[in-house]
């Protein structure tokens, strides 16, 4: 176990200086997630046209890897197609969960996550962005949970 | 500093600390320093070989059998009901009622007392301090019984207001039910006041000690309390086993509350008559080997002695807040002037979560979150705070650990 796999200079600065934050004045897509277990609570407000995530904003309270993975999140997917999106969930959701998985190289800066993994109790914490960027574009109007 | 004439010994605790062998292992490398008491302390060999030579040499269950097993486990089960009533100086083991935990007694108590008490509009009064534990319940019982839930306010400090907790009892209050000691801030209330007040008005009082009895030495009958509840896994026992004491005149008042087993004399489908005190609360063949690990702890801590062990966490708080408000952008959370031994903390620009995770690197276990307590945090505006919290066997070296793991998370994080 080696901290510095986790807190990697790409996340801390994520953390420091987060891009995307705030709120979209008039959103198409916007929702709520929260982590009980660490207090974590995120807004994530959404631009979408033509099937083409357009803009987005993240705004909430959080710990260094909820703050630099909804950051990370947001310049990834910004700008690129809800299939393209898509595809990015996945490919993070792999990198999150199977311990074997080396990331692709569509990841680009999103593959500083990967540490998290080794590290069970933390791995909501880097997938809460992505599960309420998920429930956004879905419509969902109940805020999701980790829990 | 403190010091106290009746301070540990370095030697004294180095002794006692031999005696847990999970302070013995190391973690990521390092010595483990536990610091994560009021969640669960470790548990003494002591214990460890008791519920191993119950399950070893006497498993059976109890009340049952005219075997010899079965006798020998009755005996070991309702003598660590002795050693808890010797423990809390209760009047007799029939008000001593074995149950999970903390919150299995107070749902015991909402379930029985509360469902019988309570007519619409009534009223229970609890403080801002709680543990989820000692709110949901009680919530519960007001949706099913039309009573209501009032809060006593706390200050900046974390101190239950005494002058607001007298006004809110009124006509309509039936329960009082409190923290003994706060599980997030470590705030020691003086239950014995407040227990008065409501005794005086002829409110049913209930007191939430898990994180008190660990620590001072409980007597519920100079207390004056009708209930006091308290868990055996944050007093050097197993996890599963707690303890209810009631007040006997208010007990035999009571209704059961889960059916079978133990709590019944007999059966017949047109009547079932109940079992007398305490086992007509202890439904279903009950957690022995637990009652007999609470049983061990109990002798062990009579053995170091409570008045020795407030002593050493008294002196381990005072060193430990000395030397955490020296690292920038600390802030304790709960300064009131009477406090257990836990310190519950911020730190600037870092999210609890995070040092949660340098600290673990560095082999120091604290507990990072709300601590079950959301509406301290919302008082203070905090999604979560670190906490740390001593025992007995805790020394100043390990708050020195805790002091060098902080100031790295703060190197890395901030």
């Amino acid at each position: 176990m080696d901290l510095a796999d986790l807190y990697r200079d790409v996340i801390v600065d994520h953390n420091r200086n987060p891009r995307n934050r705030g709120r979209l004045p008039q959103p198409s897509h916007s929702a709520e997630g929260n982590n009980p277990l660490c207090g974590d609570q995120l807004r994530v407000t959404l631009e979408v046209s033509d099937g083409v995530l357009r803009d987005i904003r993240c705004e909430g309270r959080g710990c260094a890897i909820s703050t630099a993975s909804a950051s990370l999140m947001s310049e990834a997917v910004k700008g690129h197609s809800l299939a393209e999106v898509a595809g990015l969930f996945g490919q993070v959701h792999q990198m999150l969960t199977s311990h074997d998985a080396v990331p692709g190289p569509d990841l680009g800066k999103l593959a500083a996550l990967s540490g998290v993994r080794e590290f069970p109790a933390r791995v909501k914490c880097a997938s809460l962005c992505w599960h309420t960027l998920n429930a956004a574009l879905a419509g969902d109007a109940a805020p999701v949970s980790t829990e | 500093m403190i010091a106290l004439a009746t301070e540990v010994p370095p030697g004294d605790v180095e002794r006692l600390r031999a005696q847990f062998p999970a302070l013995c292992r190391r973690v990521n490398g390092h010595l483990l320093a536990y610091l994560d008491n009021a969640a669960s302390a470790q548990q003494p060999a002591a214990v460890i070989d008791a519920i191993a030579d119950y399950s070893r040499n006497h498993h059976s269950n109890v009340h049952r059998g005219v075997h010899t097993l079965s006798q020998e486990a009755t005996a070991l089960y309702e003598g660590a009901r002795g050693k808890v009533r010797g423990f809390i100086n209760a009047a007799s083991e029939r008000e001593i009622i074995f149950v999970r935990g903390t919150t299995e007694a107070i749902n015991l108590v909402a379930n029985t007392l509360g469902r019988t008490r309570l007519q619409p509009g009534d009223e229970i009064v609890i403080s801002w301090l709680e543990h989820h534990a000692n709110i949901v319940p009680w919530q519960l019982l007001c949706e099913q019984t039309g009573a209501r839930l009032r809060v006593v306010p706390i200050d900046r400090r974390g101190v239950v207001d005494f002058d607001a907790y007298r006004a809110l009892l009124g006509p309509r209050t039936k329960i009082v039910s409190l923290a003994h000691v706060s599980n997030a801030l470590g705030t020691v209330l003086p239950i014995g006041e407040f227990i008065a007040e409501a005794r005086d008005r002829g409110i049913a009082t209930v007191v939430d000690g898990a994180q008190a009895v660990p620590h001072q030495r409980i007597d519920v009958q100079a207390l004056g309390c009708d209930f006091y509840a308290f868990s055996g896994h944050k007093m050097y026992g197993p996890t599963g086993i707690g303890v209810l004491y009631g007040r006997e005149a208010v007990l035999a008042t009571l209704p059961p509350w889960q059916g079978g087993g133990d709590m019944i004399l007999t059966v017949s489908f047109e009547r079932t008559t109940y079992n007398s005190l305490p086992w007509r609360f202890e439904a279903g063949t009950p957690n022995i080997a637990g009652a007999v690990g609470l049983g061990a702890a109990i002798d062990w801590l009579a053995e170091v002695g409570m008045e020795r062990i407030a002593a050493h966490e008294a002196e381990l708080l005072a060193y430990a807040t000395a030397r955490l408000l020296t690292i920038p952008g600390l802030t304790i959370i709960g300064t009131a002037p009477d406090k257990a031994s836990l310190v519950s903390f911020t730190v600037d620009g870092i999210h609890p979560h995070d040092l949660g995770t340098v600290l673990d690197a560095e082999g120091v276990a604290v507990r990072t979150g709300h601590h079950c307590a959301m509406p301290v945090m919302e008082f203070f505006d905090l999604p979560a705070t670190a906490r740390t919290s001593f025992a007995l066997y805790n020394t100043r070296a390990e708050i020195e650990q805790l002091h060098a793991a902080l100031t790295r998370a703060i190197g890395m994080l901030r």
